[in-house]
């Protein structure tokens, strides 16, 4: 199928063709995700109907992950719900983040709330224009809910055909994934302490307490972060989930420094003779995948 | 995994996803819960990809996984394509285990 003909005649008006690549790019590889969950999931020991119900009803790849994880480890299904819900918790801000997407009729929000997720809000936060975030939001929301759910179905019976997950490095993709998630949020120097020491301790007490458990005792990392940082307002004061990656760019210094200090996390792809305006653009899209 | 299990989460998220759009006219979220959220969910996050990289139920998962994710991270941090972290990390993964390493 010829795919640059596909894009011009079903793009959906407000959103841009470069967007939709991106959306297609984590579309593929949440499709991969979703079919290690399946996989992992049935090879773990559960029934095959459990992965394709949470997959439908939850949604949220990191909780089913975790729950499933939980429940594979030998964790009790309260511990289970509980490391879902509190790796959830963030729904609540983005809820708040997104809501003017959602807005309209009572059934867009029912079905906006339920495709909510940090893929949708991620492509939602880096458009201006209402009509766009609106455009990308659904489109990103709606395609990732659509292969999800067929490429956990697929895992699953791939899982129940194929007897060594393990031979194909399928159980390396979920950490994989979690960590590119959580990537662009530790540029912040207090969530990275607090990560660090998060992680540390749940790795040291796994030997030791009830499956499950070391997830939720990471939160007393937070304890770690130290000194109330920076918070963002980005366009019209809207609050950005993740932190910058640098601190804010004055336009008073000189050109090339700035730029420099601020994309030290990324490639430099920045041009350094670039105005004010296109450095702190490129650095903001800097924070998603 | 009981149905109640995944009802429990599944009306939770739901709950937690849908707050926003029915409460932003009236609550304003401090600024201050706000970063905690974020930096929460960051933390479990990293800790969830650290256990679930190094152990295998109360032990260690052995070299091959971590060394995946490892890879995996190496190349999200110089901001490869999401696929290409994810099958990087399978496939190293993988070449490993057929090399010998548990």
């Amino acid at each position: 199928m010829n795919m640059r003909l596909f894009w011009r005649t079903t793009v959906p008006p407000g959103v841009g063709r470069a967007a939709l690549r991106d959306i297609a790019l984590v579309c593929l590889a949440d499709a991969i995700v979703g079919i290690s969950f399946g996989a992992t999931a049935v090879s773990g020991g559960l029934r095959p109907w459990v992965p394709v119900a949470m997959s439908l009803l939850v949604f949220a790849g990191g909780a089913q992950f975790a729950a499933v994880g939980v429940v594979i480890a030998g964790g009790s299904p309260v511990a289970a719900v509980a490391a879902g819900l509190i790796l959830n918790t963030r729904m609540l801000p983005y809820g708040f983040a997104v809501a003017d997407v959602t807005e309209g009729r009572w059934w867009t929000r029912l079905a906006g709330a339920h495709v909510t997720v940090d893929e949708s809000v991620a492509f939602a936060l880096r458009q201006d224009d209402p009509s766009r975030r609106r455009g990308v939001f659904w489109a990103c929301g709606l395609a990732l809910f659509a292969v999800w759910n067929v490429a956990v179905v697929a895992g699953v019976a791939a899982g129940a055909a194929i007897r060594n997950t393990g031979a194909f490095g399928l159980d390396a993709t979920f950490p994989a994934v979690l960590l590119a998630l959580a990537l662009p949020s530790l540029a912040d120097r207090g969530t990275r302490r607090a990560a660090a020491a998060g992680a540390a301790a749940a790795v040291a007490m796994t030997p030791f307490v009830p499956a499950g458990l070391p997830v939720l005792a990471s939160l007393g990392g937070l304890a770690f972060a130290g000194p109330r940082g920076r918070t963002f307002a980005g366009p019209r004061g809207r609050w950005r989930i993740w932190p910058r990656l640098a601190g804010p760019v004055t336009p008073t210094a000189p050109s090339g420094t700035t730029a420099r200090s601020g994309t030290t996390a990324r490639s430099g792809t920045t041009a350094p003779s670039g105005t004010t305006e296109d450095r702190a653009g490129s650095v903001a899209e800097g924070r998603e995948h | 995994m009981p149905l109640l299990a995944i009802m429990a989460l599944a009306a939770g998220t739901y709950a937690f996803r849908l707050a926003g759009p029915l409460l932003r006219q009236r609550v304003r979220m401090p600024e201050g819960a706000q970063r905690l959220f974020a930096m929460a969910a960051a933390v479990l996050l990293i800790a969830l990809a650290a256990t679930s990289a190094l152990t295998q139920g109360h032990g260690f998962a052995g070299w091959a996984r971590p060394a995946g994710v490892g890879v995996a991270g190496l190349l999200a941090a110089r901001r490869a394509p999401f696929p290409v972290v994810v099958i990087a990390a399978a496939a190293t993964t993988a070449m490993l285990r057929l090399c010998g390493v548990p």
